[in-house]
């Protein structure tokens, strides 16, 4: 992945809108327009300027992020892969389609302590249902993959959004 | 939580319009008054089940530099080392995970020069290593429950 060329152009002004909206939406009947009157523009203009950070992608989504485990996904399961260098492309996209791997990222191996270089994320209600799952990852990588892990998480130690400075 | 608080949490996963009163659109479509659900967000945010709502930036489209990071943190150590890592305001999520690399938390900062720096700290601070696995290739990123 080229950084520099996903890199998208943005402004002083998008940068402001970026600031007051990065901990979340104000809970108002109008939250645009309460964006901006802190950053000190239109209304029309913040909503035209967030709409073409969501069209290039540096906003993925305007969404609400559930806590899991209030949800129910008390068994959250980072699964971790040791798959051939040459095959990791093809295999993470495959791991990706899956509907229970929320992300899927191709990392560097630290070795010799950790040889594992494909992560993929699971989530399910308890370890039975996180086994399961990774038991299909398995079978998809097959002879690609010398050795796996499941890392379970046990605590949330703290969890913000995104932040930049003003 | 109740059937309407179920399905405010499914809709609002799948995102948020951009208009002048978007919390009347999305109302309209669950079939409840917007002060409703506007309270009810309130709510769900207040109580944890939701951990953030609003837009999601995407750090490195932004310039920034984002990686995951792991410590191998002996027990009688843990909190302290945590303390260490949560303070810093890069450090976006940090959990304790069953493994010999106990801790693993995403370094969200806005140049590579910040991530250096960053790690730098926590290895000082902390007294232990830091071992950084920024993001070769992501094949796949959208967190989404259905409840």
């Amino acid at each position: 992945m080229n950084i520099i060329n996903e890199t998208a152009t943005f402004d002083a002004i998008d940068r402001k809108i970026i600031f007051a909206s990065q901990s979340g939406l104000p809970l108002v009947s109008r939250p645009y327009h309460a964006l901006a009157e802190q950053v000190g523009i239109s209304a029309d203009d913040v909503m035209v300027r967030m709409q073409r950070m969501l069209d290039q992608g540096v906003i993925r989504r305007i969404a609400a992020v559930p806590n899991h485990y209030a949800l129910g996904y008390m068994a959250n399961g980072m699964t971790v892969w040791n798959v051939a260098d040459d095959r990791i492309d093809e295999l993470g996209r495959s791991v990706g389609k899956l509907d229970f791997v929320s992300h899927c990222y191709h990392r560097p191996r630290h070795l010799p302590d950790w040889p594992y270089n494909l992560f993929a994320m699971v989530h399910g209600h308890d370890r039975d249902e996180v086994q399961e799952q990774t038991a299909r990852i398995s079978t998809l990588l097959g002879d690609a993959c010398k050795g796996h892990q499941i890392l379970y998480s046990t605590r949330i130690l703290k969890k913000t959004g995104l932040r930049i400075s003003g | 939580m109740d059937s309407v608080d179920r399905a405010i949490i499914n809709r609002l996963q799948d995102g948020f319009p951009i208009c002048a009163e978007p919390f009347v659109a999305v109302a309209t479509e669950l079939g409840i008054a917007e002060a409703d659900l506007i309270t009810r967000v309130q709510k769900l945010l207040d109580e944890r089940v939701l951990t953030r709502f609003g837009p999601m930036y995407h750090a490195e489209r932004l310039g920034g530099a984002l990686s995951l990071a792991a410590m191998k943190i002996p027990p009688h150590d843990y909190d302290r080392v945590s303390s260490v890592v949560n303070a810093l305001p890069e450090v976006a999520h940090n959990y304790e995970r069953e493994h010999a690399l106990n801790m693993w938390f995403v370094l969200a900062t806005e140049t590579a020069d910040g991530q250096r720096a960053a790690i730098e700290k926590i290895e000082h601070e902390s007294g232990y290593p830091v071992y950084n696995m920024p993001k070769l290739d992501e094949y796949f990123v959208e967190l989404k429950f259905k409840v």
